[in-house]
């Protein structure tokens, strides 16, 4: 490793945790207990993105008993309720008291770079620290992830971005195009529609499922037959298990499934993928019948699954019977083209999902694709580790409930490097 | 016999394919293919085209020969119906790469199949290519493909493959999704 141009002076800590979200908290927990000193840099404040980068509307897409993190939980007297962004963003600033986790706020890091064999630099708006550990718990949802096309949309239609919208009233009048249909796309569209603004919705591959199933939020059946804590290491294709889309879902008082089925009969026009955008035209794929049935298939398997292990489990007592939702319909011909130049569209919502920012990660990390090279958050540079990406470790990787497993398997691994990496210092001394 | 030994054989060399995804992750510029077709007009609405060379794993490839299609149009259209349409071949296309994604897809969930039909159909009104309304396109308004399948499977798990096989398929794609297309010509 060669060290970067001049070196300022810094200070000097074990480990950096970049992000004082559910992730740099959690972490910081575990490393607190095995006495490992270290220090929480966040650009913001705590829970930054919760506080500043979420619809009005947004609930949380899992139920309060699962709202936990390593020694804390949700105690409050609504366990399967949902709870709002705001309620989140407490709940984890509420965490950060609890374990009085070293968080300076209001620091931004600028650059994360090699110091020398056995340390890393992590230069910031308020100084720098070299550190012998690094954890990357900045989020996964950082930038936007906009498609090319949308350099073509017409300047005088409005696009938004999830995070920049907060309820539909900030919008034009008039049409909507919603592009993207995981769980952001459908409750937008679902919110946008009921405002009186006309929704049309892009729809590609997605996950669809029930809200609850059998007497029991879908979560729990999920949790119940392992599917939330399947291993990285079990699944047959990782890559594409990473990408897999939010299930379609929406945290709300009623529990109601959001499908669309529910979003064509409240009137919401369903398209194809959006797919191009040609002299002036949106296009649409034609493809919106395979992805409905793909997705319907799969909920299916998912529905069957949970049958089989109430079978053999004995559960069958513990509510409903088994139940399978009507197919997506589909049979009106597929909306191809949209005319984007008539008025009739004003406003385009990009609910196309996030992607990471590792801007001002300086150590070559990155594959051909601009994401961290890992093994189950273990970057592949020594002393690196990341956290918070779509399973990471396990399918509940990227949900709050999900932390503290991977926290824990992390910081273990942390302090056998550092450890290590001490043994050999003295050996060589 | 042990039920257990029975082997699947769709006869499709999947593990040949898994390890061409593997090979083409780790080296990705070899995984950029052209395909070529090369055509003549004979006369009339007659066109001969051959298929043979194409490029893929960073070199020039090759059929085992070359490929001839004549296409024409039927004798309705006041043609010598010596071939069939273009816009039948479009079909032929989809149901070719279709059925190759439905053998592949089976074989890899190791799914037996006995039989495996298709019938495809496409409306087009021809007031488009005739120049008559200006609403109507040229193409086709919609197309149905009908499989019907005989495997060792379950209704569900024989739909997903079928599902699987179009979400994996190039003509697919192409018919469901806008291409850009260059059309160059020179004075010879």
């Amino acid at each position: 490793m060669t060290s970067s141009a001049k070196k300022r002076p810094a200070s000097s800590v074990d480990v950096v945790v970049i992000g004082a979200g559910q992730c740099g908290l959690a972490m910081s927990h575990f490393l607190r207990r095995s006495s490992i000193e270290h220090v929480i840099l966040e650009r913001g404040e705590i829970a930054n993105s919760w506080r500043q980068e979420r619809w009005d509307s947004l609930k949380l897409l899992t139920p309060n008993w699962l709202s936990r993190l390593p020694g804390y939980s949700y105690e409050g007297p609504r366990p399967d309720d949902y709870m709002a962004v705001r309620e989140v963003a407490d709940f984890v600033t509420g965490y950060a008291r609890f374990t009085e986790a070293p968080v300076r706020t209001g620091v931004e890091v600028t650059s994360v770079s090699i110091n020398d064999d056995t340390s890393y630099r992590v230069t910031t708006t308020a100084g720098d620290w070299v550190c012998r550990a690094v954890v990357l718990a900045s989020g996964a949802f950082n930038l936007p992830a906009i498609p090319k096309l949308s350099a073509a949309i017409p300047s005088a239609i409005r696009q938004v971005l999830p995070r920049e919208y907060r309820n539909a009233t900030e919008l034009d009048e008039g049409g909507v195009l919603v592009v993207g249909a995981s769980a952001t796309g459908l409750q937008l569209a679902e919110e946008i529609h009921a405002s009186g603004r006309p929704v049309t919705l892009a729809v590609g591959e997605h996950v669809r499922m029930p809200r609850t199933y059998r007497g029991h939020d879908i979560q729990y059946w999920m949790n119940q037959v392992g599917l939330l804590d399947e291993c990285y290491t079990r699944v047959d294709d990782i890559q594409r298990a990473r990408r897999v889309p939010s299930p379609q879902l929406v945290g709300s008082d009623d529990r109601r499934t959001l499908d669309l089925n529910r979003l064509s009969s409240q009137g919401v026009r369903l398209a194809g993928r959006l797919a191009g955008v040609r002299d002036g035209k949106a296009l649409f794929s034609g493809s919106l019948r395979n992805v409905c049935a793909l997705a319907d298939l799969k909920m299916d398997r998912m529905l069957k699954s949970i049958d089989d292990w109430i079978d053999s489990n004995g559960a069958a007592d513990s509510g409903s019977p088994a139940e399978r939702y009507a197919p997506t319909t589909t049979d009106k011909p597929s909306l191809l083209g949209l005319d984007l130049g008539s008025g009739e569209i004003r406003t385009v919502v990009w609910a196309t999902g996030y992607r990471p920012d590792y801007s001002w990660l300086d150590v070559p990390v990155l594959d051909r694709k601009g994401q961290v090279r890992h093994d189950g958050g273990v970057v592949d540079a020594p002393g690196m580790y990341i956290m918070g990406l779509p399973f990471l470790r396990r399918r509940k990787s990227s949900f709050i409930h999900g932390v503290e497993d991977d926290a824990r398997d992390l910081s273990r691994h942390l302090v056998a490097y550092l450890d290590s990496r001490a043994w050999r210092t003295r050996v060589a001394v | 016999m042990n039920k257990q030994e029975i082997t699947i054989d769709n006869g499709v060399n999947v593990e040949a394919l898994l390890g061409a995804r593997e090979a083409l992750t780790a080296a990705p510029e070899a995984a950029a293919f052209v395909w070529r077709a090369s055509s003549t007009w004979i006369g009339g609405t007659q066109t001969q085209s051959t298929v043979e060379k194409f490029f893929g794993l960073g070199e020039e490839q090759s059929h085992r020969q070359a490929f001839e299609y004549t296409t024409d149009h039927p004798e309705i259209f006041a043609s010598e119906d010596n071939g069939s349409t273009p816009v039948e071949f479009v079909l032929v296309g989809l149901s070719g790469c279709l059925g190759a994604g439905i053998a592949a897809v089976a074989q890899n969930r190791g799914i037996q199949l006995n039989s495996v039909t298709a019938t495809l159909e496409a409306p087009m009104d021809i007031q488009g290519i005739l120049g008559i309304d200006s609403d109507v396109r040229n193409g086709f308004d919609s197309i149905k493909v009908n499989y019907e399948i005989d495997a060792d499977a379950t209704e569900e798990e024989i739909a997903a493959i079928v599902a699987q096989s179009q979400k994996r398929s190039a003509v697919f794609d192409i018919i469901t999704n806008p291409t850009d297309v260059h059309v160059d010509v020179r004075k010879v």
